[in-house]
């Protein structure tokens, strides 16, 4: 495919508003994640929430939206000159030629709960400040995006569980290459709600500890909250930076919430996306894992990346840092894989103390700093649905 | 714009039972009857199939349906799946149990409560590791998933099976939204003109015209259902002749598809 440049993105995460405070607690080893402090729920698990996100006003002229997913998507939005940055690429390109792709797998879900929890007693009818359009709908936060920004090309919600943010870059890629899109905003956006953490724990699937992603004593995951944004364009109006240089994705075929054990989804996405480039393995610097944190996944998923890449590319998870941010991990990750290639900083992983031994990849704890040009990110969701993006520095 | 082929069509929605039967309903030669239809269980395992959701059965029933007796079997095609709302009696049963005092949330109402589940439960019960999507685009949910649909096929030249679907929400969501038919629809689109190809469609988005009328021996409550959008732009593709048809599009903007027969 031919490169998109990411000539400009933001997030807002558990590690801090901003890519600065993003990857200063990558650097200096300060996860984010803290045990369960919200209102009135008892689980015995951490949570990576967002600082910010209950005291952010939705602007004005957009207050039918305001829910908690919406407020954290805002709150993404301000980080990093971010609308700013759009603000020119809507200049130069018109706002119809500007797409937005939101990644989201529980949108205003959360807004909906507190709903139900106010329903009238007799009637069992919903509260009237509840508008079904405005949070609940999946579409709701790339409605808002759209419009905080001005834009009015293609636009889309993309859910499609813990891929969403990652395969909004495939959209990008291709409504960019078919001619709808000159540009596209892609994101994700996914808010801490009881029906997700209890989801969770119904499966078994919350460790009662920080999550700890390919250690032999790992539990599961750490479920956290974060919105990330990125524009992406072809070279041209600007030049040099990272670039998204492949895409690949599969499905498992194998079950709705457990990864297929053989691993073939997780390879032949990861090959598409090296196939795409014109990249071959030995070329890739750095793989940022899935890497939950569950059982299945890590063991799975190393396995896919021995068989494909062998055990001489630095791999690792930054869930330990964030928690497992849901719908958002995809461009949460997209974003630290820039940041390290900027940095030339592979990050290692947080809360590793001793590597599974059964793992056959090179699964790196500690940080270490090299030349970095090529990396790859992963991102498996339930459904089977696996996405892996190539970012790069073109020459 | 590149041209997109229209192979083959499922369709399933109130007496719309398949696409045999709704095309002749959308020319005229039979009568609409008004009979809401059940979509066949999926071909899964009996303990599998049990679990399978309301709209996962209407999105996999007429997926099926557009892949039948045609040149393409679910390996060779990836999936679009578009839905405004989902599966609006799992959202309603999770805020339920999430909002009761004991907080137990089932974990395979857990698991198929994601937006995905319809693209998830075809590549489980057809084997296919093909890729696949699923969006939201609330109202213009169909011109979204075609979008999608149409820019897979155009930049990749693959054939793509787009299925759109939404159901009426139970109470008390349904006061909230106006869906009260459900319909679910399958459209086969090939970046070449397959033997059967029924028409071949040029996508673009623009400013206008306003949005081609709903077929008017249809019931007039379909009109509101996300999904039912493909009906207009089928029942143009039906005839003999080029047409332009204009579909809802997200903010004030709209989709025009300009149709052609293909002989």
């Amino acid at each position: 495919m031919r490169p998109l440049l990411m000539t400009q993105f933001s997030t807002a995460n558990p590690l801090g508003l901003g890519r600065a405070a993003t990857l200063a607690a990558l650097r200096e080893r300060r996860g984010g994640l803290r045990a369960m402090d919200l209102d009135g729920v008892a689980l015995d698990t951490w949570i990576g929430r967002v600082a910010g996100v209950e005291e952010e006003q939705v602007l004005a002229r957009l207050a039918e939206f305001d829910c908690r997913n919406n407020r954290l998507a805002q709150l993404g939005l301000r980080q990093d000159s971010f609308d700013a940055a759009v603000a020119q690429a809507r200049a130069h390109y018109g706002p119809e030629r500007i797409a937005v792709l939101v990644g989201t797998s529980t949108s205003g879900m959360e807004h909906c709960e507190r709903a139900y929890r106010q329903r009238d007693p007799h009637s069992g009818a919903l509260p009237g400040w509840f508008k079904e359009r405005y949070s609940l709908n999946l579409f709701s936060v790339a409605d808002f995006v759209q419009r905080y920004l001005g834009l009015s090309g293609p636009a889309a919600s993309i859910s499609t569980a813990c891929s969403s943010s990652a395969k909004v870059f495939a959209s990008a890629a291709r409504m960019i290459e078919a001619g709808y899109a000159d540009a596209a905003v892609v994101g994700g956006v996914d808010s801490l709600c009881l029906t997700t953490l209890y989801g969770f724990d119904s499966l078994d699937l919350l460790s009662r500890l920080p999550c700890r992603p390919c250690d032999a004593g790992r539990d599961g995951i750490s479920i956290g909250e974060a919105a990330g944004f990125a524009l992406l364009e072809r070279p041209g109006r600007e030049e040099g930076g990272v670039a998204l240089l492949g895409y690949g994705e599969s499905s498992d075929a194998f079950h709705m919430s457990s990864p297929d054990p053989s691993g073939d989804g997780a390879y032949a996405a990861m090959q598409f996306a090296l196939q795409r480039a014109g990249i071959a393995p030995g070329d890739v610097h750095y793989i940022n894992m899935h890497g939950t944190g569950t059982p299945a996944n890590d063991r799975i998923e190393d396995r896919a990346i021995f068989r494909l890449f062998g055990a001489s590319v630095p791999c690792s998870s930054t869930k330990g840092w964030t928690g497992h941010t849901l719908g958002a991990a995809g461009i949460v990750e997209a974003i630290i894989c820039a940041l390290c290639l900027e940095a030339r900083l592979v990050p290692g992983t947080l809360n590793l103390d001793r590597i599974d031994p059964a793992f056959a990849s090179c699964v790196t704890a500690a940080a270490e700093t090299r030349d970095l040009r090529y990396v790859l990110s992963n991102s498996f969701g339930f459904g089977g649905s696996n996405c892996s993006l190539l970012f790069g520095r073109p020459a | 714009m590149n041209a997109v082929y229209l192979e083959s069509v499922g369709i399933l929605g109130p007496g719309l039972p398949d696409w045999a039967t709704a095309r002749r309903v959308l020319d005229g030669e039979l009568p609409h009857r008004a009979e809401l239809p059940r979509p066949d269980p999926p071909q899964l395992p009996p303990n599998e199939r049990r679990r399978i959701p309301q709209l996962v059965r209407w999105a996999l029933a007429v997926a099926h349906e557009a892949l039948a007796g045609g040149e393409r079997t679910a390996a060779e095609v990836a999936m679009v799946f578009s839905s405004s709302s989902g599966d609006g009696e799992i959202v309603h049963k999770l805020c339920e149990a999430v909002t009761a005092p004991e907080r137990e949330v089932s974990p395979t109402m857990f698991h198929n409560s994601v937006h995905n589940a319809a693209p998830g439960y075809w590549s489980i019960s057809t084997g296919s590791q093909q890729r696949s999507v699923a969006l939201c685009g609330h109202d213009a949910s169909f011109a979204v998933g075609l979008l999608e649909a149409v820019a897979l096929v155009l930049s990749e030249q693959a054939s793509v099976l787009l299925v759109a679907c939404d159901l009426p929400f139970p109470e008390p969501l349904a006061a909230l939204r106006d869906i009260t038919l459900p319909f679910g629809v399958a459209l086969l689109l090939s970046p070449v003109p397959g033997k059967r190809a029924l028409a071949s469609w040029r996508v673009s988005l623009g400013a206008g015209p306003e949005p081609a009328r709903f077929p008017h021996m249809l019931p007039a409550a379909l009109a509101t259902n996300p999904a039912a959008q493909a009906l207009p732009l089928l029942a143009a593709s039906r005839g003999g002749t080029a047409q332009t048809v204009s579909i809802v599009y997200v903010g004030d903007r709209h989709m025009t598809v300009e149709t052609s027969p293909c002989r």
